[in-house]
């Protein structure tokens, strides 16, 4: 079985540690924050402008001035800080997020990912993902392994416009979880398969190398 | 000496509204949105406008009000997924459209405001945003070289301000306001609450009134894009 979209989250909220500084993009990444393991300690940061990042609001008490980079109102914490744009990407940028967790279209057997674009067709823009990728210090993607049309998203070199290049550390798709060794020559390593899920099946829809 | 505070929006973009301009506008989303300047620019009928925004409103609010009467030329924007009207202008080619990445847009404002031409950055390495642009490597890696954006107007939104201009933001509604504010060479601040000068702690003053030219309160009706609440019993 395929895992469903809780276990993607659950799964992925298995790399935190506890004092780490983290950033979730939108969709299945924005569930992870449900499963941050008792007793760990995890600073949620969204990059329009705040640190410390609280559940959603009781019913009537949603304020304006406070959503998150989906643009969902959210809440503060005691611990919670507010910034400008500007400051919140030095913070990404400058290397002092410690994980980055967020979807994808495609991603390459070296670590490139692709999550913005599709020419002439879908106009959305890559919000922070650029800048994310380029300055956290580890970049998880959580995604389906295949596309809508059953096509492999893990591929030998993206066919899509780019994210960034070499950036990515770690796939959990429904199907799996893959290392990427982005600094060095070595191929994606499969480390795990969803429970009743097969290497062999894995390797159908699977197009990059892996070992 | 020289009174900042306007009555209206209307007034405050008088003699600063032309055809061609470059135009600053803070906000995520409908987040922190100068709403009262919007209105006033569309009505002042200026056209051709390119706007730099992270964002470019909803359909009917926002920046979306400029789209609807195609008074915008081009957009610089980070991510633009919220608005119909948008993608319509734009696959049909009545609307230039330069992406940015987010933190690029915010730097190049903040660089921009603080007279630096330009900066290096390792966002976009490699990807359609460097194509055309110079590189250089540091320490091993390589660096893209983007400019600073100054603008001929700049429209931001703050909590509280005063008669000298100084302001105070609120929450995630501080956002781009701030950076836009330094990179006009007009700024014009709204805000919900006006102080006479004195009363704000200058120590609390998130943006110096030396960067807001013209002030002035609005009425605001602060709209919410995703309206995200939990149950109390799951409390």
């Amino acid at each position: 079985m395929p895992w469903s979209r809780d276990q993607l989250a659950q799964r992925a909220a298995k790399e935190l540690r506890d004092g780490y500084y983290v950033n979730l993009g939108i969709g299945i990444p924005t569930l992870v924050a449900n499963y941050i393991p008792e007793g760990m300690e995890v600073t949620l940061q969204s990059e329009n402008g705040m640190l410390g990042m609280g559940p959603f609001p009781y019913e009537g008490e949603e304020d304006p001035d406070l959503i998150n980079a989906g643009k969902q109102t959210i809440t503060a914490l005691k611990k919670t800080s507010y910034f400008s744009s500007s400051d919140s990407f030095a913070m990404i940028r400058g290397g002092h997020i410690d994980l980055s967790i967020l979807g994808a279209m495609e991603v390459s057997e070296r670590g490139d990912l692709a999550n913005w674009m599709v020419p002439g067709k879908m106009v959305k823009g890559m919000g922070g993902a650029m800048d994310l990728v380029a300055g956290v210090k580890r970049v998880v993607v959580v995604m389906e392994h295949t596309s809508k049309e059953g096509a492999p998203k893990l591929l030998k070199a993206c066919e899509l416009p780019l994210t960034g290049v070499g950036v990515v550390d770690l796939v959990i798709s429904d199907l799996g979880v893959f290392e990427i060794d982005k600094h060095g020559t070595g191929p994606m390593k499969l480390l795990e398969l969803a429970d009743g899920v097969t290497r062999e099946e894995i390797a159908a829809k699977t197009q990059a190398a892996f070992v | 000496m020289v009174k900042k505070v306007f009555p209206d929006a209307g007034s405050a973009l008088e003699g600063l509204a032309f055809d061609g301009m470059t135009v600053m506008s803070g906000g995520f989303g409908l987040c922190g949105i100068p709403e009262n300047l919007i209105i006033a620019l569309r009505d002042s009928g200026v056209k051709g406008i390119t706007v730099i925004s992270n964002n470019a409103g909803v359909d009917g609010w926002g920046l979306g009000l400029l789209l609807e009467t195609k008074q915008i030329k081009k957009m610089v924007s980070s991510y633009v997924g919220e608005n119909k009207e948008f993608a319509r202008q734009f696959l049909s080619g009545e609307l230039e459209l330069e992406f940015n990445p987010q933190g690029t847009l915010a730097e190049r404002c903040r660089a921009g405001g603080a007279g630096i031409a330009g900066f290096y950055t390792k966002t976009g390495v490699g990807t359609l945003v460097a194509e055309g642009k110079e590189t250089k490597v540091f320490n091993g890696e390589t660096y893209v070289l983007e400019t600073g954006l100054v603008a001929d107007l700049s429209i931001v939104k703050a909590w509280k301000g005063d008669e000298e201009g100084n302001l105070i933001f609120r929450k995630t509604a501080r956002n781009f306001n701030p950076m836009m504010a330094t990179a006009g060479k007009k700024c014009v601040a709204e805000v919900e609450i006006l102080v006479p000068t004195g009363e704000l702690d200058p120590d609390a003053i998130h943006t110096p009134g030396i960067y807001v030219d013209r002030i002035v309160k609005g009425e605001f009706e602060k709209r919410i894009e995703q309206r995200t609440t939990r149950k109390r019993e799951n409390a």
